[in-house]
């Protein structure tokens, strides 16, 4: 029976809390009733559960809800108590349907999902409230994945709530002029919790959440580029993380990985994304090139058998689709592997020179790797050196020493 | 809900004093009214001839200039009527200072709000 109601609250919690929060318009509200609702379960459940669990839920946590709001509002006057009920009716009337929502079905997931991934929230808070309603997760594990006291995160969730409610923050897919700029901004935040989660490996579940939503999203907005993109782009890199860190849990470079340990199963979905992906929009979706250049090393038997020529080319065409110094140092690394590190030195000499990537530990660690390779040890070292102060992670700490320590030999 | 739209730019900015800009306006603040949108509207007057008044142990204090040297002034609004944020911020959009300053969303407290 427990079982029961577990299985019900992966299936069915987030939908389910969805369609609350647009029939009362509050999440409080709608969490506290959905939270009611599953206790009502433990105990109506126990012959069996419904034939729709999920319209019994949503039911059942509507009127809690209510119940809710009437108990907040009692020890108001009289005049506040109608004003109240009278909102409570106008919420319990059906939504209006405008034309986006006709276009895309009556998705309270994705308007979920939209509303939490709003622009005019900050993306900490973004990325917070994702975790926290649409995948469900526990304020304390949330908490724990962004390094902050579960205080801080619930007072982070509270305000980002209060700003939802205050500033009038529509629970609603956005209309098709605002589209592609809204799924930019879920992308991003989804982004941010695959990239959090995979550079830190003690968080690696958030890695699965960040899949999981990219999923989700895909299905409920099929053939977008973007999303597939990232999608792709996400499985190719997860597939990898059991051959990124040896027993002792240091670091594996690309050319050192067992490639008998990477996910097969993975990379055949995210294999199979890519080219739709890229065919989907022209030009295509920067994430959909930066899973095409992901595929090219999963294909790669050895590395040696790593088309590099076709990898330079994919980075020259990233560097014109969204510019960024990140591309140009990946560029330059990728060029150093068909033309040679004396070649892409001047290139990432010149990046440092530019500033913009102060601060980041892989600009020094790809100096110091082109140094090391052409011979100049020293110099190396002390690349190693700056790149060993700036890395965020242990395991990128072990990996410096490490190169330090060989230099030295 | 209605919405304050304030205005940001630096006074010093050529553009605040470019009469295609100032054009603009004339259209853009049409467009608001026949929309349904426009409650009010205003240019402030620059930030010199600003006096902030604070009253500091029962006593009025009355002082030149604004409260806080801030890259970018104050220097006009439009309080109007949205649906929502994003209705708010499509209009806000269009205002033509937007396009070198910046301009502040900020809902309003409603009366009725005050009760629930």
């Amino acid at each position: 029976m427990a079982s029961c109601i577990d299985d019900a609250f992966r299936r069915h919690g987030a939908e389910a809390l969805a369609t609350l929060i647009r029939l009362t318009g509050d999440f409080d509200l709608a969490e506290e009733g959905l939270q009611e609702a599953f206790a009502a379960a433990a105990v109506a459940w126990q012959t069996g559960p419904p034939d729709n669990p999920r319209a019994w839920l949503i039911s059942v946590g509507r009127r809690r809800a209510l119940d809710q709001l009437r108990r907040k509002i009692a020890f108001r006057s009289r005049q506040e108590q109608l004003a109240v009920e009278a909102k409570i009716e106008r919420q319990a009337a059906p939504v209006e349907t405008d034309e986006a929502e006709a276009a895309f079905g009556d998705d309270d997931l994705l308007r979920l999902i939209f509303t939490c991934c709003h622009p005019a929230l900050a993306l900490e808070a973004q990325v917070a409230l994702t975790l926290r309603t649409v995948c469900s997760l526990p304020t304390a594990s949330v908490a724990r994945a962004f390094l902050v006291s579960e205080e801080t995160m619930a007072q982070r969730l509270v305000r980002a709530k209060a700003k939802i409610r205050a500033a009038g923050i529509p629970y609603r897919t956005p209309p098709r002029e605002l589209l592609d700029a809204r799924v930019l901004g879920v992308l991003a935040a989804i982004y941010l919790v695959f990239t959090e989660a995979y550079a830190g490996d003690p968080r690696q579940s958030l890695a699965a959440e960040a899949i999981g939503l990219a999923r989700r999203l895909d299905a409920l907005l099929p053939g977008r580029g973007d999303v597939q993109g990232l999608l792709a782009l996400m499985l190719l890199h997860e597939a990898r993380r059991p051959a990124r860190y040896d027993a002792a849990g240091d670091l594996v470079l690309l050319e050192d990985q067992d490639r008998g340990l990477w996910k097969a199963a993975m990379i055949a979905e995210g294999l199979a994304l890519v080219e739709p992906a890229l065919k989907a929009r022209a030009p295509p979706s920067p994430y959909a090139v930066q899973a095409a250049i992901a595929a090219l090393h999963a294909q790669a038997a050895t590395p040696q058998a790593t088309d590099w020529r076709q990898i330079v080319g994919l980075y020259a065409v990233l560097m014109r689709l969204s510019p960024s110094p990140v591309i140009e140092l990946n560029h330059a690394a990728a060029l150093a592997m068909v033309d040679g590190p004396a070649a892409a030195l001047p290139r990432v000499e010149a990046l440092a020179a530019r500033g913009g990537l102060d601060g980041y530990d892989v600009l020094p660690a790809v100096r110091a790797d082109l140094l090391r390779r052409l011979g100049r040890r020293k110099e190396a070292g002390a690349a190693y050196q700056d790149a060993l102060r700036l890395a965020r992670y242990d395991p990128e700490r072990r990996f410096f020493r490490r190169r330090l320590a060989e230099l030295e030999e | 809900m209605q919405y304050l739209l304030l205005i940001y730019s630096a006074e010093s900015h050529e553009a605040n004093n470019d009469p295609s800009v100032l054009a603009e306006y004339g259209p853009f603040t049409q467009g608001v009214v026949q929309s349904g949108a426009f409650k009010s509207a205003d240019r402030l007057k620059p930030v010199n001839t600003a006096t902030t008044v604070r009253i500091r142990d029962g006593k009025t204090l009355t002082t030149d200039g604004p409260f806080a040297e801030t890259r970018e002034q104050l220097g006009g609004y439009y309080l109007v009527e949205a649906k929502d944020l994003d209705a708010a911020v499509g209009i806000a959009a269009k205002i033509p200072t937007a396009k070198y300053g910046s301009i502040e969303v900020r809902p309003i407290w409603s009366m009725e709000e005050y009760a629930t």
